[in-house]
């Protein structure tokens, strides 16, 4: 922790050079809090099971130039989901990749692109959002992200303003050496605005250790409606330790989905603020893992007005030696009365390995709600096996459908029909091991 | 009707604790203060061999190098180890050679909780009791009846000068010293406690039942209690424990090691109504307890029933640690909470074995300001092929102002492995009541109705003798004259 403390002290003039003067204004006090809270401890209560001070005690190099790879990856990217008309841009490595092309501009009064750029152009508003959920996570992960970040993506969307096609941001990771890549994402929809917006995380390069620190602020106004997509399909070697702060006004509705399709280690919080009543959540997680991955997500469901609902489902399939861990908390204030919440963890461990580390949480003091949480961990269902080897399917394809079928009601969770049919197809290949990457792109 | 209903859950849950008074009975104290000095004047006081003292103060040196654990979700004023005594013994006259002659104070202070001291005529009914105030046992009963049988049931003090092998093989083999903060505490100060040894084959026939009673001023009750069943027995073991009302807290940190050998099975019930302190939040007993079983033979079994209807403050999680083959572990357990109570309880079950069983029934009720949280963990070693877990925990909130939490733990590490769990929280079902209201049954006998059927899968896992008591105590503490 020391090295980047002092890395950040010693470089801090080449990184604000390369950013901008609002983002420069909050390394001050994300490095007070990080200095105070360094990352994460291992083996406390939230962090069991991923030891982020370890994992980045190694030697990291950082990106201080303002440059990107000579790439144009919309020339190079072919990954794009077949028959999805979406508005694509790219994140490589922390920068937004700012020569956008292939698609129709968006409406003036929507933003979507540079953080840098957004600072310039809406100054009052990045002060309004920027960092006010992201800093409650005293754990110093969003605090490190603060000091160091340059670039980011911001999505806004104005009053009343519905967005009629998705947008898809895709990260790529490369890089030829060890690297620490900081990515910050804005998203603010405002009173009565919809929009959906699909997030991919790719690795380009296979042999270096790349790990990212990223944080996602969403602030959701009154009666708007928000689809957020997170997909990630990185390699064996990639750190990913991803926090997503999301505020929720009152009636509004938005939807999480998570999905881990390949990946290394991976860390994922999700923190969801229901400040207004009759808000409403459904938050969706997915992750198949194998070889010696590891996925740790954790929820934290906050319930701070009356008559609000969330939803949770979040589905493991465990293979070889993988590491799953779910920690799912929910709170309930004291005057969030007649909250719905529900929680659910389903668990399928495919070999004498796989570990699972399962803990729901519930936190309730209100009296007038329903809530329930249900975990369950276990293998193939034999009975059902023996049905379909009766009837003449063979035992490894029988086992195939059984695990596509038990992902079937997270993906059918997806609002948008070309993306679900998609991940229909992708995850078919990953059981079958044959899934193709993105990586080869590029 | 809302506020009815409000008024009616008021007095439900405003009863007073019924077991408050003290018993005036010369004490014999060892002076305030935890050192090695206090240790070595127990272990003198209580004339045992040198092992035993070193145990103690191997005990005591580990101890002084930890800190309180914090990370239960109660709020723990810091205790003053140093404020509280360690050994208190009701005074007897010198003890007659008859051992079943008792002080005939005691003898009151018993009768009045309703513990029978006197071995009744009829064989067919009562509990052999282990009755023990403060630091010491005060009687046993049944000794001889059981005896025939090569059971042994006596004070954990006895056993040691008695049966030093036993004790010197079991004890601390399933709670180590080393265990956790308040067993270490215990290890090193316990003053008392039971034994039960039953022999192979042999099926206890009577419950067995120690009752526990801090009566001094100040003190804090550590006692040690030792279960060993031998192949193929079998023995239900009952637990019951009450102290007077005062304003200041007192400290009970108790083990219990219960080990099941091949086929043996032992049910462990308690039912634990310790001084909650009053509606204020004064006083009350701070309840930290390591309870935990091995199911160290091919197809044992133990199961944990508890009702924790009393303490201030409760940190208590019942565990089996299933090593032997075909092994099952159970635990049921109804907790209230009322006032400014504070209960952090559950269990764990560790699978180590194959084909070894687990099942979990929590139900937690909390009322006024209290919070009553459920904490369990559920843990499947490599090697426990087919490992089998189904939990269950439920929460009934009966206030605004109260809160009622879960914190399940599952660590699976086995394919084979199937684990279920499960948790609802809610108040109680207004259509459930209007159901009952409709048929002309009064809210205030329909709340207890629901509650009474909502306890009743854990209710009905205790002995007869008890779950008497344990309905009783759910009125006292919840139900008010509501039948």
């Amino acid at each position: 922790m020391r090295q980047y403390i002092d890395f950040f002290n010693a470089q801090r003039p080449s990184i604000e050079k390369i950013s901008s003067e609002l983002m420069n204004a909050y390394r001050d006090a994300a490095c007070k809090t990080f200095v105070e809270n360094g990352f994460p401890a291992f083996n406390t209560e939230a962090y069991r099971h991923t030891d982020i001070p370890t994992l980045l005690s190694s030697d990291f190099g950082f990106n201080l130039v303002d440059r990107y790879p000579d790439i144009d990856p919309y020339q190079s990217f072919k990954c794009s989901i077949p028959n999805l008309s979406t508005n694509m841009y790219f994140m490589i490595n922390d920068r937004f990749y700012r020569r956008e092309t292939g698609h129709k501009p968006l409406p003036e009064n929507i933003f979507s692109g540079s953080m840098q750029e957004f600072t310039l152009r809406y100054p009052e508003i990045f002060r309004k959002y920027y960092g006010k959920l992201a800093a409650t996570e005293k754990a110093g992960l969003a605090a490190f992200n603060t000091m160091f970040v340059q670039d980011g993506y911001v999505l806004y969307i104005p009053k009343n303003v519905v967005l009629d096609k998705p947008i898809q941001v895709t990260n790529i990771l490369r890089g030829k050496v060890d690297s620490l890549i900081n990515r910050r994402f804005l998203i603010i929809v405002e009173a009565g605005a919809q929009a959906k917006l699909l997030l991919c995380d790719h690795t380009a390069d296979e042999a270096p250790t790349l790990a990212v620190i990223q944080v996602s602020e969403i602030y959701v106004d009154e009666n708007a409606v928000f689809d957020f997509y997170e997909l990630e399909e990185s390699s064996d070697n990639t750190l990913r330790f991803n926090s997503v702060f999301l505020r929720q006004a009152a009636a509004t509705n938005v939807m999480i989905n998570s999905i881990t399709l390949s990946n290394g280690i991976t860390r994922n919080n999700y923190h969801v603020a229901l400040d207004g009543s009759r808000s409403e959540t459904d938050l969706y997680g997915l992750a198949i893992v194998d070889k010696s991955q590891q996925i740790d997500n954790h929820t934290n469901i906050e319930h701070h007005a009356p008559h609000s609902k969330s939803n949770e489902l979040f589905k493991y399939v465990l293979d070889d030696q993988a590491k799953g861990a779910f920690s799912g908390r929910i709170a309930v204030a004291q005057d969030a009365q007649k909250t719905q919440a529900y929680q659910n963890n389903r668990n399928l461990c495919c070999s004498a390995d796989a570990r699972m580390f399962s803990k729901p949480q519930l936190e309730i003091y209100a009296d007038d709600v329903k809530c329930s949480h249900g975990m369950t961990t276990g293998q193939l269902d034999e009975a059902a096996l023996f049905y379909m080897r009766s009837r003449g399917i063979a035992e490894e394809e029988a086992r195939l459908l059984l695990k596509y079928a038990f992902t079937d009601d997270i993906i059918e969770g997806i609002r948008m029909d070309a993306l679900r049919e998609r991940l229909k197809i992708l995850i078919d290949k990953r059981f079958r091991g044959e899934l193709i990457t993105c990586r080869k792109c590029l | 009707m809302e506020d009815n209903q409000n008024d009616l859950l008021d007095d439900l849950t405003s009863r007073e604790y019924k077991y408050g008074f003290t018993t005036n009975v010369e004490t014999d104290y060892v002076p305030k203060g935890l050192n090695e000095a206090t240790i070595r004047r127990i272990s003198e006081k209580k004339g045992e061999p040198d092992w035993m003292l070193e145990f103690r103060l191997k005990a005591f040196h580990y101890w002084e190098g930890l800190t309180m654990p914090r990370w239960a979700h109660l709020n723990i004023p810091d205790i003053d180890y140093q404020n509280i005594i360690y050994y208190a013994a009701p005074k007897t006259k010198e003890k007659s050679t008859a051992s079943d002659e008792i002080d005939p104070e005691l003898q009151k202070t018993f009768d009045k909780l309703g513990i029978p001291l006197q071995e009744r005529k009829s064989l067919t009914d009562g509990i052999a009791v282990d009755a023990v105030m403060d630091s010491v046992s005060v009687k046993t009963t049944y000794r001889k009846e059981l005896a025939d049988r090569g059971i042994l049931f006596c004070s954990f003090s006895e056993a040691v000068k008695a049966h030093p092998d036993l004790v010197r093989k079991y004890m601390g083999s399933v709670v180590p010293y080393h265990d956790n903060y308040f067993a270490a505490l215990n290890s090193a100060v316990f003053s008392d406690g039971s034994f039960v040894y039953i022999p192979k084959g042999v099926r206890c026939p009577r419950e067995l039942s120690t009752y526990f009673r801090i009566n001094a001023v100040n003190t804090g009750q550590f006692e040690r209690t030792l279960i060993i069943a031998d192949d193929d027995s079998y023995v239900s073991y009952l637990e019951g424990c009450t102290a007077p009302m005062r304003d200041e807290n007192q400290l009970h940190a108790a083990i219990v090691e219960i080990i099941a050998l091949e086929r043996a099975e032992v049910k462990y019930s308690t039912v634990q109504n310790w001084y909650p302190g009053d509606k204020q939040g004064r006083g009350g007993i701070y309840n930290f307890v390591t309870k935990r079983a091995h199911c160290k033979g091919e197809g044992s079994k133990v199961s944990w029933t508890q009702v924790e209807t009393g303490s201030a403050i409760t940190w208590k999680y019942p565990g089996c640690i299933l090593s032997g083959d075909n092994s099952s572990g159970e635990f049921y357990s109804v907790a209230v909470t009322n006032h400014f109570q504070q209960a952090d309880t559950g269990t764990k079950m560790i699978h180590i074995g194959k084909n070894t069983k687990s099942r979990i029934v929590s139900k937690g009720i909390s009322a006024g300001t209290s919070q009553n949280s459920y904490r369990g963990l559920v843990k499947v070693t490599k090697n426990a092929e087919n490992a089998r877990n189904h939990s269950q925990c439920d929460s009934l909130l009966l206030s605004d102002t109260c809160g009622a939490h879960t914190f399940p733990y599952m660590d699976i590490h086995n394919e084979t492995a199937v684990v279920e769990h499960e948790a609802t929280t809610s108040k109680i079902n207004e259509e459930q009541l209007l159901y009952c209201n409709q048929r002309g049954i009064p809210t205030e006998e329909a709340v207890g109705l629901i509650i009474n059927g909502y306890a009743k899968e854990v209710l009905n896992k205790l002995p007869m003798e008890f779950a008497v008591e344990a309905q009783k105590l759910l009125q006292i503490s919840l139900e008010g004259s509501v039948g």
